[in-house]
């Protein structure tokens, strides 16, 4: 089965979707990035969209769900890289991403993800990174 | 109006819908239609073809190019036998969903299309017709 390959860079994770999703590819994409959050520690997570043509509800709410997921798992889920004509057409239909933050690229997507490290490097003595395999 | 162009297409999987979406694509620039008028229909056409699987049982969509004296337009019916919807107000709503989705596709579908038609008969099936011109 394809798979969408997952990168890890520092505490962040890093997924580009590159093809039409459907059904079975969401799902595993879901599954992946869970069970990578839980072995990595990672503080966040960067979805790459910029080769999406259409984001309808079906990957809407996937985006939601991984969302949720990681913020149970304390990780923050960045969507980068939106095409302005899918923008336009998202709002239309009404759809409302939320728990996602959003930013119009990857740079800032990543600096998003870095501040949120940063204030684990000066908070409270909990280093995630010592529980890394 | 006149039609220049039919052709039908099955919704039976998850990878019907993709395929569905692309041949929309291609139709929607084929008739000359903007990128973002592309965008919207193709994403209609992906609410409606998962709607069709999902709670229709599988059905077919039909797309046609149509002619309105010097407007182009794309029209895409689709059509299932699976068991109808009882109160389509109630189904239009935003959010309400009998499946575990959002809630969004047939309002959103209406919203994203130039013209919207819905006919459905409970133990029948249901046919809804959406429209884009150029």
């Amino acid at each position: 089965m394809d798979r969408i390959p997952i990168l890890k860079l520092g505490g962040a994770l890093i997924v580009t979707i590159q093809v039409d999703m459907h059904d079975r590819l969401a799902l595993a994409l879901e599954e992946d990035l869970t069970a990578m959050i839980a072995r990595t520690g990672a503080r966040g997570v960067l979805i790459e969209i910029s080769a999406l043509e259409i984001v309808d509800s079906f990957i809407g709410r996937m985006l939601v769900s991984i969302a949720a997921v990681s913020r149970v798992l304390d990780a923050e889920t960045v969507v980068v890289g939106m095409r302005p004509a899918v923008a336009i057409t998202l709002v239309e239909l009404g759809l409302e991403l939320t728990g996602i933050k959003t930013a119009l690229n990857v740079e800032r997507g990543m600096s998003l993800i870095q501040a949120r490290l940063l204030e684990d490097d000066e908070g409270h003595g909990s280093h995630r990174d010592d529980f890394e395999d | 109006m006149t039609i220049s162009k039919t052709e039908t297409l099955p919704v039976r999987s998850g990878d019907d819908v993709v395929r569905v979406r692309q041949r929309v694509r291609a139709l929607a620039i084929e008739i000359g239609l903007g990128l973002v008028d592309q965008t919207k229909i193709v994403t209609a056409a992906s609410e409606l073809a998962r709607n069709t699987l999902d709670y229709g049982k599988g059905g077919d969509v039909r797309a046609e190019i149509v002619q309105a004296g010097l407007r182009k337009g794309l029209r895409l019916t689709f059509e299932d036998q699976g068991p109808g919807i009882a109160d389509i107000d109630q189904a239009m709503t935003d959010r309400f969903t009998t499946g575990g989705g959002m809630g969004l596709g047939l309002g959103g579908a209406k919203r994203l299309s130039s013209e919207f038609h819905i006919e459905s008969t409970p133990g029948t099936g249901t046919r809804v017709t959406i429209a884009r011109w150029k």
